[in-house]
């Protein structure tokens, strides 16, 4: 009962911060309210079990990415996206594309039988949800775990680059 | 002890969740909110990683959640130096103003 709760609670956080996200007139409001969505998804993940991710969501997102953001909009000056429309001439196609997708997303869910997946009846396992991660990261996984780092560094010198004004 | 939820309600979520980020990066001007849905459409995959990791009690979903956060963390990070730049030549961010490459 209390995990329907919970869920629901969450669910809501998150689809209200989505829809304000993407209506907001101010850049920085849309900012504010993405952050009230990856809250409601590392609440979400602590629901499911994975402690780690959830910190790794709020370390990560609301702590750097989010930052990332903010310091952009401050850059770019978007005092007059006050008085201009916010939505592309072409809004009805797009939201014309995204019936399309949630009308096949919807047939292929109940065009099923049954929910296959019964809720699961026991937390994962002894070990502890860190420990796991870091077992199955570092040995099944070490080579991407590589490549995502070289890949963190090409991303970093490739921002740098970018954002200079003179090479 | 169950959580009693069934694995579609997290689907549903996470549906609604990427139709919302659908929904933004194509109808949106500005190119900030639009990399903002991204994160969002970027959220909901981990979303569905993260529900069927618990629900067949295997935790790869929850690694290639990580990998997803790295990326987009390069993403974000590359977008961000993009956008500065064609703000500094073009003195603009919304995308029907930069057509450059439109014949």
């Amino acid at each position: 009962m209390v995990n329907q709760i919970f869920f629901y609670l969450f669910a809501v956080i998150i689809l209200i911060g989505a829809v304000f996200t993407i209506t907001t007139r101010n850049a920085v409001h849309s900012a504010i309210f993405l952050i009230m969505t990856l809250v409601g998804v590392a609440g979400l993940y602590l629901h499911l079990f994975a402690e780690f991710l959830a910190a790794v969501q709020i370390i990560l997102y609301v702590g750097g990415i989010m930052v990332l953001f903010l310091f952009v909009i401050m850059l770019v000056n978007l005092d007059q996206a006050d008085v201009q429309p916010r939505f592309s001439r072409h809004w009805k196609i797009g939201a014309a594309s995204v019936a399309v997708l949630l009308g096949e997303l919807a047939y292929l869910y109940f065009g099923r039988s049954a929910a296959p997946f019964a809720p699961p009846m026991m937390p994962p396992v002894p070990l502890g949800n860190t420990e796991w991660v870091g077992v199955v990261l570092y040995q099944r996984y070490m080579m991407p775990f590589e490549i995502a780092s070289i890949l963190l560094l090409v991303a970093m010198v490739g921002a740098v680059v970018m954002a200079k004004k003179r090479i | 002890m169950s959580t009693g939820i069934p694995l579609s309600h997290y689907l549903f979520l996470s549906t609604a969740l990427l139709s919302i980020g659908v929904l933004g990066v194509l109808t949106r001007r500005n190119m900030v909110i639009i990399l903002m849905a991204i994160e969002l459409i970027l959220n909901a995959v981990n979303i569905n990683l993260v529900a069927f990791s618990r629900y067949l009690s295997h935790v790869d979903g929850q690694v290639f959640a990580i990998f997803i956060i790295t990326d987009a963390a390069a993403e974000v990070a590359v977008g961000l130096g993009i956008i500065i730049a064609l703000f500094r030549n073009k003195e603009t961010v919304n995308v029907d103003e930069v057509d450059l490459l439109k014949w």
